[in-house]
């Protein structure tokens, strides 16, 4: 199983940032590391997780803790379970709260992976994402990131903002890739309802990128990324020299996975309460209404609700798909040790016509996306589903 | 009013029950604070009226006929409230429109009946009041009304003049040869100006202008002197009661308890209940329940006479077996039959489908009793690889269609797609084959996939109708160029005075069937004013424009078109099933063919990248919930070739394109 930490405030809000996020005057920092600690402690008696894997801190911005309070959810979980020495421990981080002194410290308390938003290296876009950082302050960090965390420092990019050219976009990313170490994550901007600059796109204030523009810049930053020796190895994600983060990877492949903090989500079968089905979990949104929960009752599970056999498959299918391995016969038969991946999609059907038409594979690997069907993946999903719920 | 309470003292002496003390008593089958349009049966198990007291002498039989909005019902209900018949209030609005659509419209759909009775100059008098349609979509329920009567009151509008409609209720009257009188209404508004409208009248119908009686309905202005013209110029009916009976069928409502009551006009003779009788259309025997007038609801009376008009019940099961236009006669006694009409003919087709299939038998039921009610619209089972299981009904006219479609939802809570009308063309067969197969040679054809191929066909042919267009003289030139748009021919011009044009064309009636009336009536701020009657079939260059997806045929998008129209519509049905398809993973070309000649085309381009950027553990609960709702729409998609068609994308391409 894997952990998922959240640390639930920002600094300032980002433009098209729509996450569960608090800015606020001051954090009762100890308070906060206390119940992270102890809902950390209460999930993982409860989902029975032998071995932690890996863990991410998320957030919100979690490079704004300090990092006593990450030492402390380290000691915490390596006190409940195992955790195993070579385990991926991330944070996301942000330049404006990554010197290399705190960076240092983060290393120091345990942290073995960075994952940087850079968003953008020109200071016209950072401003735009409402970003408080510059180029040259991400460039720094950047450095500073890959001489702590060799082979092990991820940069995040934005493509996609309204008024930005291909050619723009095309600078960046080989800005981009002479400053970057093996991992490169490429989001193309969502526009999120309640946000800044989707009320501005909206509004008819900035213009709304055009649809073949975004899958031009899609394909252009592939074809740029593959040359320079990486992997494309899921639906935003490219890493080189092995550098693939396994924390993510177990997401997609639909592993264990425990969320700690407000509002952070989880998927686990809660064995410690004799429990034998997964559930999908959502904690408490609001970071002080979650802390008087767990304080009284150890934890600050909002919402737990059992997911059926064909649930579980089909966020199996919509996860593992996005990966260029695909969703492989052997987690397949994790969760359907009766009715293998043959029998549901080897069938005349929906899927057939889509590996006929191109879009998709169904091999000894299991089954995948092809290069080009990869970026359509939600126009086969609905298709795949229908002949899912057939069986 | 002396002359209420005249009346209201010729009921009291009538009708027994009612106090001497109370002049001013109600007729009795009137209770205090009749809701105005419900059907009553209060009358039933109450004494009967002896109608006998009215020979053909005192009796006159009359239709009031305007245009739209110049004031019919409102003469109408001062005429029923000054002879007593309803209570006098200012609720009375449009007494005779009982139907709800018919309130909130305005208009008239249904005619309905009414006896008045009415003291002049000593002489009890029976005045049976016809109401009729004001639209031209049911003037054949005016020409049906006018066979009942002896006179018409021809009313205008004061401030308007005469107006498309008016010209055709009148030659209506005319060519039926009945008394004229015409009404100048509204006189009380502010731009009346009935010297012109005199004018008009004399210019255009030949009549005088003394003849004219200036009124004000609202207020009640002079509609006396009305019911005296009616009474002193209108001809009693020419009939004997001594004669065998004859009865002319021009109406009939269909009543869930009691069966059909057919309104009857009677041409000699008396009917009473316990009679047998015989209809002449259907040789069936009846034996008469009950008779009555119309009051305006049913009130029974002893017998009915020669001259009088009113209903009868008499065991019928079905509409059908009230022929309107049918002679009832005596069993044993048979008579020449009075000539019927010709039934009213549909001039729009449409396909008419439930919304959700499972809706189907509700939807049957709710046709089956509406059309009882409404003969006029025909009623043919269709089937579209679309829209599932459904009918092709035929109609009188647009307004029809809506009033019908209406009636659906407010009566029966029916909610329904309707598809593009269309009109009934005709093909001439020359093919040996086809020709055996139809078992004649003209075929209509009302639903274009039935569409011959040129090649077995000598000639096409579409329906046309003779326009009335009556403008103020400053929009001619923008309607003379919307009528040669609509490929109309001009037929006739005519300054009715200084200021107002009648325009006579000649269109297809396709051309007009849709919008036609509202590109008119916006081009002339809403003045001009239109009417048309049916003039035949002319030949026409017709073909059928089919719809394709990339080479596939939509079957329920499939048009018959006019020649020179076929780039302009094809090229509007393209552009609207591009809005409708959503993108897909191909390319899709949406095409309008002429046989294998593509006339226009749009190409909606494939997606090329839609997977969402970030999906991480987080939450994929909001996401899993919008891929299934896909995956369950995609369940409901017709699937043209690979194209998958959401059914509401043929609904927005096949709706009226006013409903864009």
């Amino acid at each position: 199983g894997t952990l998922c930490p959240q640390w639930p405030y920002c600094r300032k809000r980002c433009s098209y940032c729509n996450f569960n996020k608090y800015v606020v005057p001051a954090v009762d920092e100890a308070a906060v590391r206390a119940c992270l600690v102890q809902e950390a402690r209460t999930l993982l008696r409860l989902s029975q997780v032998q071995s932690v894997t890996s863990i991410f801190f998320g957030g919100g911005t979690p490079s704004l803790a300090s990092p006593h309070t990450i030492a402390a959810v380290l000691e915490a979980v390596a006190g409940a379970a195992h955790l195993p020495a070579g385990a991926e421990v991330t944070l996301e981080a942000n330049p404006s709260s990554a010197s290399p002194a705190r960076l240092a410290g983060f290393r120091a308390a345990g942290i073995n992976r960075l994952s940087i938003g850079v968003q953008s290296l020109d200071d016209a876009e950072l401003r735009l994402l409402g970003r408080e950082h510059t180029a040259a302050e991400a460039r720094g960090t950047v450095e500073a990131a890959r001489g702590l965390f060799p082979g092990q420092t991820s940069i995040d990019l934005l493509f996609g903002l309204p008024g930005q050219s291909q050619d723009a976009w095309a600078r960046g990313l080989a800005a981009a890739l002479g400053l970057c170490d093996d991992h490169i994550s490429l989001y193309q901007l969502t526009l999120e309802r309640g946000t800044t600059l989707a009320a501005q796109v909206w509004g008819g204030n900035l213009p709304a990128p055009p649809q073949d523009l975004l899958a031009d810049m899609y394909q252009t930053a592939r074809t740029m990324l593959v040359a320079a020796g990486f992997r494309h190895y899921e639906v935003s994600n490219f890493a080189r020299k092995g550098a693939l983060s396994t924390h993510n990877l177990s997401y997609w492949r639909a592993e264990q996975y425990i969320g700690v903090g407000p509002g952070a989500h989880g998927r686990f079968v809660p064995r410690g309460e004799g429990g034998h089905s997964r559930e999908a979990r959502v904690q408490t949104l609001e970071p002080d209404a979650w802390m008087r929960e767990v304080r009284s009752q150890g934890h600050g599970t909002r919402r737990r609700v059992v997911l059926s056999p064909l649930e579980q498959l089909e966020e199996l299918l919509a996860l593992g798909l996005r990966t260029d391995e695909g969703v492989t016969h052997e987690r397949w038969g994790h969760f359907s040790p009766q009715l293998s991946l043959e029998a549901v999609f080897g069938e005349p059907g929906e899927a057939q016509d889509l590996q006929q038409q191109g879009w998709l594979l169904l091999d000894g690997g299991g089954l995948r996306c092809s290069a080009r069907g990869l970026a359509l993946l939600d126009s086969l999903l609905p298709d795949l589903l229908c002949q899912l719920q057939r069986r | 009013m002396a002359l209420v309470g005249r009346t209201a003292m010729w009921w009291a002496r009538l009708r027994s029950p009612c106090p001497a003390a109370a002049p001013l008593c109600l007729p009795p089958w009137r209770p205090a604070g009749l809701v105005a349009g419900g059907r009553l049966y209060s009358s039933r198990g109450k004494e009967k009226l002896d109608m006998s007291m009215y020979p053909v002498e005192s009796i006159r039989n009359f239709s009031i006929i305007a245009h739209v909005d110049h004031g019919k019902s409102t003469l109408a209900d001062r005429l029923l409230e000054i002879t007593g018949t309803i209570a006098k209030t200012d609720c009375n609005k449009q007494v005779l429109d009982k139907l709800q659509v018919e309130r909130e419209r305005g208009i008239t759909v249904k005619a309905q009946s009414a006896s008045l009775f009415y003291n002049h100059e000593g002489v009890n008098y029976l005045l049976n009041l016809i109401d009729t349609p004001g639209h031209v979509d049911f003037s054949y329920e005016v020409s049906r009304s006018l066979s009942a009567c002896q006179g018409v009151i021809l009313v205008v509008d004061a401030n308007e003049g005469i107006q498309a409609q008016t010209v055709a209720n009148f030659y209506l009257a005319f060519e039926a040869q009945l008394t004229i009188i015409p009404v100048i209404n509204k006189i009380d508004l502010k731009n009346a100006d009935p010297e012109r409208v005199e004018k008009q009248i004399e210019k255009l119908f030949d009549i005088s202008a003394d003849e004219c009686v200036r009124i004000s309905a609202k207020h009640g202005t002079n509609v006396e002197k009305v019911l005296q013209k009616v009474i002193e110029k209108i001809p009693p009916p020419q009939c004997d009661t001594a004669d065998p009976l004859k009865a002319l069928v021009f109406d009939s409502t269909f009543d869930h308890y009691r069966g059909v009551i057919a309104n009857i006009a009677l041409f000699g003779g008396e009917i009473q209940e316990g009679h047998k009788i015989v209809s002449a259309h259907t040789k069936k025997r009846y034996e008469v329940n009950e008779v009555g007038i119309l009051t305006p609801n049913e009130q029974p009376t002893h017998k009915l006479y020669a001259g009088q008009v009113g209903y009868v019940i008499a065991g019928m099961k079905e509409v059908t077996e009230a022929q309107i236009g049918d002679t009832l006669f005596f069993y044993k006694q048979p008579v020449e039959p009075l000539p019927g009409f010709k039934s009213a003919k549909p001039m729009v087709f449409a396909g008419m489908y439930p919304v959700d299939q499972t809706e189907y038998n509700n939807l049957k039921s709710a046709l089956e009793r509406l059309t009882l009610n409404d003969s006029s619209v025909t009623v043919h089972r269709d089937s579209s690889l679309a829209l599932g299981a459904g009918w092709r009904l035929g109609f009188l006219g647009l307004l029809h269609m809506e009033v019908f479609n209406q009636r659906l939802e407010q009566e029966y809570n029916m909610s329904v797609i309707l598809t593009a009308p269309t009109v009934p063309y005709k093909a001439v067969l020359s093919s040996a084959k086809l020709i055996k197969e139809y078992g004649k040679e003209e075929i209509t054809i009302i639903n274009p996939a039935q569409f011959p191929d040129k090649l077995s066909v000598s000639e096409y042919l579409e329906p046309t109708v003779l326009g009335t267009i009556v403008t103020p003289h400053e929009y001619i030139g923008k309607i003379i160029a919307l009528c040669q748009d609509r490929r109309a021919v001009q037929k006739d011009m005519l300054y009715m005075d200084e200021h107002r044009v009648m325009l006579k064309y000649l269109f297809p009636l396709n051309e007009i069937v849709v919008d036609f009336y509202d590109a008119l009536k916006s081009l002339s701020s809403g003045y001009a004013s239109f009417d048309y009657e049916d003039a035949g079939y002319q030949a026409a260059d017709l073909i059928k424009m089919d719809i394709l997806l990339n080479g596939n045929q939509v079957e329920e998008l499939a048009t018959i078109v006019h020649n020179d129209k076929a780039c302009a519509t094809g090229k509007f049905i393209c552009e609207r099933l591009k809005d409708a398809i959503p993108r897909q993973l191909f390319e899709i070309a949406i095409q309008a063919a002429i046989g294998k000649k593509i006339i226009a085309r749009e190409t909606l381009k494939a997606y090329r990248k839609n997977v969402v950027a970030k999906c991480y553990g987080g939450d994929i609960t909001r996401r899993m919930k919008l891929l299934k709702r896909q995956a369950e729409g995609k369940k409901l998609m017709r699937k043209i070739g690979n194209v998958e068609v959401p059914r509401d994308a043929f609904i927005r391409v096949l709706k009226r394109q006013t409903d864009k």
